[in-house]
């Protein structure tokens, strides 16, 4: 693994006084997790509360975290997350009625068997929880955890390796082709009496030649404040192609936290959508580092804000060896007293010549109140590369607007209808029309609600 | 029965019309022509419900109803069709999405039954054979990359379909060469029937060989100054505006 750029943030700003209160419930539950007789996983464990303990959360005083404030999640106290016992009589699901498929199901972030289902994966495929793979799969995971997603310099990363205990595990051997869409949920229940914090990791491995299509749906109910700080370790092998779309519509009690990081192997593919339209406070982090040659990602997505919300993106894709191509397509519709965060750097490291780097952001702001931050960031240590980037934030077009209501169309019905072709420019990057056509549904499912 | 009486309106605090008078009845086409910032654009974004178009003296009655408490889109569904000017071109919505949903909009207002997507696709190659339309134009975002005549087509597409009691064309003619133009003079002209009223608003009489209007009116620094017939028109041609006030340099 190449390492030989500040593809990290630093932790200056962190503020130590806030570990305390994050860190208070993994006493209550530090004897109960899986894999205690694992002595790597003790360390990733100690190392992370360790460090945690060292920084806590992250501070406006840090360039990365500017424009997010964590300070009311300071405040709260935390309690573990309970037996999540709760029944669901309806899975999100973007798969057509009748059809059945590959799915995990983890509530509060606890893995739930009786929800989940393996059927319909290729043999060889490996779908299971993380707590079990820890028993069936030591070594792999001894290997992979920890290792992209770096502790040392994000504290929530080493909030999440502090409690590491579940989350889904994908391995999808050499070759393989895995046609069903493999549907992980996450709902975040809580309860009414203490806000509930959970940590879950994500491991993919997509090895060479593969080909997969992740669609996670972050839901959430109640009216309880849950933390959800989720972190995925991503690894596309050679020629192989990960297509990982994300629908975060928690509960506006919801705090989501999201990192992902992947590395793509010599021409592979990891194609990233994040639908953002839930929660009261989310970050998605997505960092995309291209390791092999002629290595693609798309990492885009779509932002929804209303209310006081606060929508933040924040994208790093590394440009590690040549010939990579690069491409971010984000549209943000923010409106009420909402702020949305865009923060999107493309670095190019010495030697990846004929980079083709690409990103976009675009944000509507539907309101006065409304505010866009947007940041990107080019850092380019290579001479022959191709590399642009757009910003833009405006309002609905008036004339638009009049036109569709002087032709009968009422007013709510025209502004979704210029929200929707709006939004239109990123969800046309999802590849799977039905996918595509399910994320639109989510779209349309957010105009229509009720503030 | 339209009826407009003393019609003052105001943009960004300037008063532009100054006391129109106009009564047009059902099936009569009437032609307002004027100069340059006589405030024909402002008559039709009145009449249309246009923000920023501020009525400070007058009425307008349409059909026994205060046309100007009705807002742009009940005005169409009442069956008010204003063909703009400069038609707005729309990116990320097809044309047949854009039809579609503005023809639901006035069935549903009228208590009629909304059109299911294959009854709609009926109607559209009904009313788009006429007017020589291409369904690539309806694939189309609304306008978008469309020329000044195919802008124009669509205006009179959209009319054709919503069927409104009371059409003003605005400048229907402007950038329109020869040919396009008589397309959609057709295309207007197959309109015509004894319950629909028709305020065709022009600089130049041109339009008007193709659309005969019933009565011409001339509209010059926010009044109407003369009405007659439609040999009226061929007067302003030959004399022009200057009669009325107005510099012929505009």
């Amino acid at each position: 693994m190449t390492a030989l750029h500040p593809m990290t943030y630093s932790t200056r700003g962190a503020d130590p006084t806030t570990a305390p209160a994050l860190l208070a419930p993994l006493d209550r539950v530090a004897g109960d997790l899986p894999g205690a007789g694992l002595s790597w996983l003790r360390d990733l464990r100690a190392q992370g509360r360790e460090r945690f303990a060292a920084v806590g959360l992250p501070t406006i005083k840090n360039e990365s975290w500017r424009y997010t404030n964590l300070r009311d999640l300071a405040k709260l106290s935390f309690q573990p997350a309970g037996a999540a016992q709760s029944s669901f009589d309806l899975l999100p699901t973007v798969r057509p009625e009748g059809e059945d498929g590959p799915r995990l199901v983890f509530v509060d972030g606890r893995f739930r068997a009786d929800l989940s289902s393996t059927d319909g994966l290729p043999p060889g495929v490996e779908l299971l929880s993380l707590a079990a793979a820890l028993t069936s799969h030591g070594d792999l995971l001894a290997e992979h955890l920890g290792r992209l997603a770096a502790a040392d310099d994000r504290p929530l990363v080493a909030l999440n390796s502090a409690y590491l205990a579940d989350g889904p595990f994908l391995r999808v051997p050499a070759g393989v082709q895995v046609e069903r869409p493999v549907e992980l949920v996450f709902a975040s229940v809580g309860s009414d009496a203490a806000a509930t914090a959970f940590h879950p990791r994500t491991l993919i491995l997509v090895e060479a030649g593969a080909k997969a299509v992740v669609v996670e749906h972050h839901v959430g109910r109640g009216a309880g404040t849950t933390l959800a700080n989720h972190v995925a370790e991503i690894v596309v092998g050679e020629g192989a192609t990960l297509h990982h779309y994300k629908s975060q519509r928690e509960a506006r009690g919801a705090i989501h936290l999201s990192h992902i990081a992947a590395t793509v192997a010599t021409g592979g593919h990891y194609d990233n959508f994040i639908l953002t339209t839930g929660a009261r406070l989310s970050r998605n982090e997505v960092v995309s580092r291209l390791d092999g040659t002629e290595a693609r990602t798309h990492v885009s997505g779509g932002y929804l804000a209303r209310g006081n919300q606060h929508a933040d993106t924040t994208t790093l894709i590394v440009h590690a060896q040549p010939n990579g191509t690069s491409r971010e397509v984000y549209k943000g519709v923010i409106d009420d007293t909402a702020r949305a965060v865009f923060q999107g750097k493309i670095t190019v490291c010495p030697g990846a010549q004929k980079t083709d780097g690409y990103q976009l952001n675009r944000a509507l702001l539907l309101s006065d109140s409304a505010e866009i931050d947007s940041k990107p960031e080019l850092e380019i240590h290579a001479d022959d590369v191709k590399c642009s980037h757009g910003c833009t934030a405006g309002e609905l077009d008036d004339n638009a607007l009049f036109y569709l209501r002087a032709r009968g169309i009422d007013l709510e019905t025209a502004r979704g209808l210029l929200i929707g072709a709006f939004l239109a420019e990123s969800l046309e990057e999802i590849a799977e029309p039905s996918i595509r056509d399910a994320f639109q549904g989510i779209v349309a499912g957010w105009l229509e609600e009720q503030r | 029965m339209i009826e407009i009486k003393n019609l003052h309106a105001t943009v960004d605090g300037k008063e532009i019309l100054k006391g129109v008078d106009l009564t047009i009845r059902p099936g009569e086409v009437h032609a307002i022509m004027g100069p340059n910032g006589a405030g024909k654009s402002t008559m039709s974004y009145v009449l249309a419900g246009r923000d920023g178009y501020e009525v400070t003296e007058g009425s307008v009655t349409y059909y026994g109803k205060d046309l100007l408490a009705l807002e742009p889109e009940e005005r169409a569904a009442e069956g008010v069709f204003l063909a703009f000017q400069y038609p707005v071109e729309i990116p990320g919505v097809a044309n047949t999405t854009f039809l579609k949903t503005a023809a639901n909009a006035i069935r549903k207002h009228r208590g009629e039954k909304e059109l299911d997507a294959m009854q709609f696709l009926k109607l559209l190659r009904e009313k788009t054979k006429a007017l020589n339309m291409t369904d690539d134009m309806l694939k189309r975002a609304v306008n978008v990359g469309f020329s000044g005549g195919e802008k124009k087509r669509n205006e009179t597409l959209q009319m054709a379909v919503l069927e409104p009691k009371f059409a003003i064309l605005d400048e229907t003619d402007s950038g329109l060469d020869i040919d396009a133009l008589k397309i959609v003079a057709e295309g207007v002209n197959a309109l015509r029937s004894p319950e629909r009223s028709m305020l065709v608003i022009t600089h130049y009489q041109r339009l008007l060989d193709y659309i005969v209007p019933d009565y011409v009116h001339v509209l010059s620094a926010g009044r109407i100054v003369k009405s007659g017939g439609k040999e009226l028109a061929l007067e302003l041609e030959k004399n022009g505006y200057r009669d009325f006030g107005a510099s012929e340099a505009a």
